[in-house]
């Protein structure tokens, strides 16, 4: 089945949507998301849909999805990236995205997620804030 | 009012959906429709594509390329012969649903675009034309 990889990077998951979503991986995304955030105990997730062409109702309520999953498996969720012409349209649509935090691009979501940190969380994941920072990725799938 | 160009396709799966997506969106560009109008044609056809998939139990799109007074246009017809829609004004209202989607698709199409003609009959199915002027 066809997947859109996760990268863990400190107690973070990053999410680069490059492709254009059919409804079906929109679905397994949001469901591996859920899966990873419980395995990791990440307390953020990034979700980078800057080569996203087109939000529609379906993406849009994935997304919202995913906000609200990851708040209740204490996890914060930044979309980050997205295009002025995607953002009008979303709006024209009819969808604000309610509920979802989001940023210009990636260093701004990271910065976010970062300040949102807790300090019981950088206890919990075993990193100061500046191994935190420079993290090296990893693969998750 | 000239067709330029048409073409249809059929709408079975998922990944027929993705892919009326991306003809639109080649449509669009090649049509020299700014990057806004390109997005909101592209949206507008994907809610209504996944509509004729879910709602109409699959059906085709078919493109049309017009030009009219200089002013060129592209317009998307959606035809199935699924169960049809009961109530007109209900469906259009946003928020209203009976697939568990957001209700979005329908009203929100609407104000993607130029123009939006939808005839449905219950038993015999349903057809939306759209049509984005740029």
């Amino acid at each position: 089945m066809e997947h859109i990889p996760i990268l863990r990077m400190g107690p973070f998951l990053l999410v680069t949507i490059q492709v254009d979503m059919h409804d079906q991986l929109a679905m397994t995304l949001q469901d591996d998301l859920t899966n990873r955030i419980s395995e990791t105990g990440a307390k953020g997730v990034l979700i980078d849909i800057s080569s996203l062409e087109m939000v529609d109702s379906f993406i849009g309520r994935m997304i919202g999805n995913i906000a609200g999953m990851s708040r209740v498996l204490d996890a914060n969720t930044v979309v980050v990236g997205m295009q002025p012409a995607v953002a009008i349209t979303l709006v024209e649509l009819g969808l604000s995205l309610k509920g979802v935090k989001t940023a210009l691009n990636v260093e701004k979501g990271m910065e976010l997620l970062r300040k949102s940190l807790t300090e019981s969380d950088i206890e919990e994941v075993g990193l100061d804030r500046e191994e935190t920072r420079n993290h090296g990725l990893t693969v998750c799938h | 009012m000239t067709v330029r160009k048409q073409e249809i396709m059929a709408l079975r799966s998922v990944i027929d959906v993705s892919a009326a997506r991306q003809k639109v969106r080649s449509w669009a560009t090649e049509l020299r429709f700014s990057i806004v109008d390109q997005t909101k044609i592209v949206t507008a056809a994907s809610e209504l594509a996944r509509n004729t998939l879910i709602y109409g139990k699959g059906g085709t799109m078919r493109l049309e390329a017009l030009e009219s007074n200089a002013k060129r246009g592209l317009r998307l017809i959606f035809e199935d012969q699924g169960p049809g829609i009961p109530d007109i004004s209900q469906a259009l209202q946003d928020g209203f649903t009976t697939g568990g989607g957001l209700g979005m698709g329908l009203g929100g199409s609407k104000r993607l675009v130029s123009e939006f003609e939808i005839d449905s009959k219950p038993g015999e199915g349903t057809r939306i034309a759209v049509t984005k002027w740029c």
